[in-house]
């Protein structure tokens, strides 16, 4: 590579020999990481399939299969050099291999030994049989409560950015709004639960009216003080180009308190979570929080332990979309909040 | 080198403050802040409001826009009564104060946009002021992505693209560094050249008030009233080490009270 080398030959370097030359050129690198992950799932698999349950799993043969097809994976990836999207695996390789080692401790400590006790503390390969057995019920569960949960924190976003708008922009509808806000708000939105079910015509809207309040209330907080909260001096600017009281609102105090709406956003969406597992227990009798209280009815808590990382994969996803049309939306702003 | 004649582009508003008196509601009482002002300025002339910071100064340029009302007094563009804001009279403040939400052209369209203006016909006239005040190739940028000069410049097109007839600028360089600000001070004077819109700057800064107008109002400290008026009739572009300018700049130091530094 001596052609690309920098060479230093100017007057004031004559003299000097020496040539900056480029380092050698590194071999693909192997993902070490990647090589200990995927031994630690090889044994993991190990464990699965070559020490007896004390009493017989039936997905204790898939529990392996799905290990070894992982270290395999993890193995071929490994040496597939640093390209493609599943390169962005590369740096959780150690939460990789904590997982297989995780996984089998508490494979260990229940179906292995069974020192954690049935049914409280059920096996990995219990819940393996919830997937595979109750899955239609599961999926099902999920997309009753997403279709709970959607409308109702839609209407709240909405309601609750046209109230803080409305409050943080006109004196008046501060004087009557804010107040309302501040003895209202923090009733958390559960407590109204019976009153909601008993005022509503069906548990469905009473529900979404629930979502919809939980979602207004930080919303609207957070709008209207983004937008009591924008630098003045960019109304004065606007108001000298001519803008009407139409085009601040819209073109300058919306846009300049957006960063703040998300945040308001952010917490409606955590808020409206809670209300919906709740409705759906008390009431709604069908989605992942109905799933939750009838698997418990049944003490089958393998079934409960199931729908509860169905429930925590659905949300954060919910959370890293909202994150995700945020950084779209604010791409001019780095961002605050991460997730 | 440029001469002073040439083809004004617009007229310049002519200014009328008469009797003007302005305080601020503070918790502590009024404080007054301009005190009896009263001045005429001509079509297409530079003045500069010289004074101390914090004396006031930059109250009358926000009378002038219409973005306040004098506590008393009347100010008049174009010997028409000032009530309120209008796209004639602009101001550009120290800060450049861009939208952060929206690109370069996204700024400097704004008034355009307020306005009305078709979107074609604004969009030529935006990069067309642009171009005019060194930001071609810039349009797309975020206001974070560019240097202290060139927000100042952004913020200066955002005005001009309107074809102002009153400029008012509010110690617009004053945080630029000095070779930015030499640059820029430069481009006000072509610009104004150019153009032939009333210019009102409010500096600190006599060597600046000396090298860019022809007229020099200086102000008391606080509350502002007019102590002198003085002529700057030296042909343009000035040196900086013009004898005349500088026997001007210790008599005008000499009379704000610091005869002693010089």
């Amino acid at each position: 590579m001596s052609s690309s080398a920098l060479a230093l030959s100017s007057d004031r370097f004559a003299g000097r020999s020496e040539e900056v030359v480029e380092p050698a050129s590194p071999r693909a690198p192997v993902w070490r990481g990647g090589i200990v992950a995927a031994l630690a799932w090889a044994a993991a698999a190990g464990v699965t399939w070559t020490w007896p349950d004390i009493t017989p799993w039936s997905r204790s043969g898939l529990l392996g299969a799905v290990e070894c097809t992982l270290g395999a994976a993890l193995f071929l990836l490994a040496f597939a050099g640093n390209r493609g999207r599943l390169a962005a695996l590369r740096p959780w390789d150690r939460w990789l291999g904590a997982g297989a080692v995780l996984l089998t401790l508490w494979q260990i400590l229940t179906a292995k030994t069974a020192i954690l006790p049935l049914p409280f503390f059920p096996p990995p390969q219990s819940i393996l049989e919830v997937y595979t057995d109750d899955s239609a019920r599961l999926l099902e569960s999920a997309a009753r409560s997403l279709l709970l949960l959607l409308p109702g924190y839609a209407i709240g976003g909405a309601v609750g950015f046209a109230n803080g708008v409305a409050i943080g922009w006109w004196k008046q509808a501060s004087y009557w709004g804010h107040p309302i806000l501040r003895f209202v708000g923090p009733l958390p939105a559960t407590a109204w639960l019976p009153l909601a079910f008993f005022v509503f015509p069906g548990s469905q809207s009473a529900s979404t009216f629930l979502i919809a309040l939980a979602t207004a209330f930080p919303v609207a907080v957070l709008t209207s003080s983004g937008v009591k909260g924008v630098n003045a001096a960019y109304y004065d600017i606007a108001r000298t180009l001519g803008a009407s009281e139409r085009f601040l609102i819209l073109k300058v105090a919306i846009p300049a308190a957006l960063p703040d709406v998300f945040v308001g956003l952010f917490m409606g969406l955590g808020a409206s979570f809670a209300v919906l597992i709740v409705a759906e227990m008390m009431g709604v009798k069908a989605g992942l929080g109905w799933y939750l209280q009838w698997a418990q009815g049944w003490a089958a808590y393998a079934n409960l332990y199931g729908a509860l990382i169905v429930m925590a994969l659905l949300f954060s996803s919910l959370i890293a979309l909202l994150f995700t049309v945020r950084d779209r939306v604010l791409a001019w702003q780095k961002a605050i909040v991460r997730w | 080198m440029v001469t002073l004649v040439h083809s004004p582009a617009t007229t310049g508003l002519s200014v009328q403050v008469r009797g003007v008196h302005h305080a601020f509601d503070t918790p502590g009482g009024p404080l007054p802040v301009l005190d009896d002002v009263t001045l005429d300025i001509e079509p297409g002339e530079f003045v500069a409001l010289l004074g101390p910071s914090g004396c006031g100064k930059s109250t009358l340029l926000r009378l002038l826009a219409g973005l306040e009302a004098p506590s008393e007094g009347k100010l008049g563009a174009d010997k028409v009564r000032i009530v309120g804001p209008d796209p004639s009279r602009l101001l550009v403040f120290q800060d450049p104060t861009l939208y952060p939400w929206r690109s370069v052209r996204g700024n400097v369209a704004l008034g355009l946009e307020a306005q009305g203006v078709d979107p074609q016909q604004a969009a030529a006239r935006t990069d067309r002021t642009l171009r005019l005040v060194g930001l071609g190739g810039f349009e797309q940028a975020l206001p974070s992505e560019l240097s202290g000069g060139m927000a100042q410049r952004a913020a200066l097109a955002r005005v001009l693209v309107n074809d102002p007839r009153l400029l008012l600028l509010d110690e617009p360089f004053g945080k630029l560094d000095s070779l930015t600000r030499m640059t820029l001070q430069t481009e006000i004077l072509r610009l104004w050249r150019d153009a032939g819109f009333t210019v009102l700057l409010v500096t600190h800064d006599v060597e600046e008030a000396l090298l860019l107008a022809q007229r020099i109002v200086v102000f008391s400290p606080r509350p502002a009233r007019i102590v002198r008026e003085v002529a700057v009739e030296e042909p343009y572009p000035r040196r900086r080490d013009n004898p005349a300018l500088q026997s001007l700049r210790r008599d005008i130091l000499a009379s704000l009270g610091h005869a002693h530094e010089l």
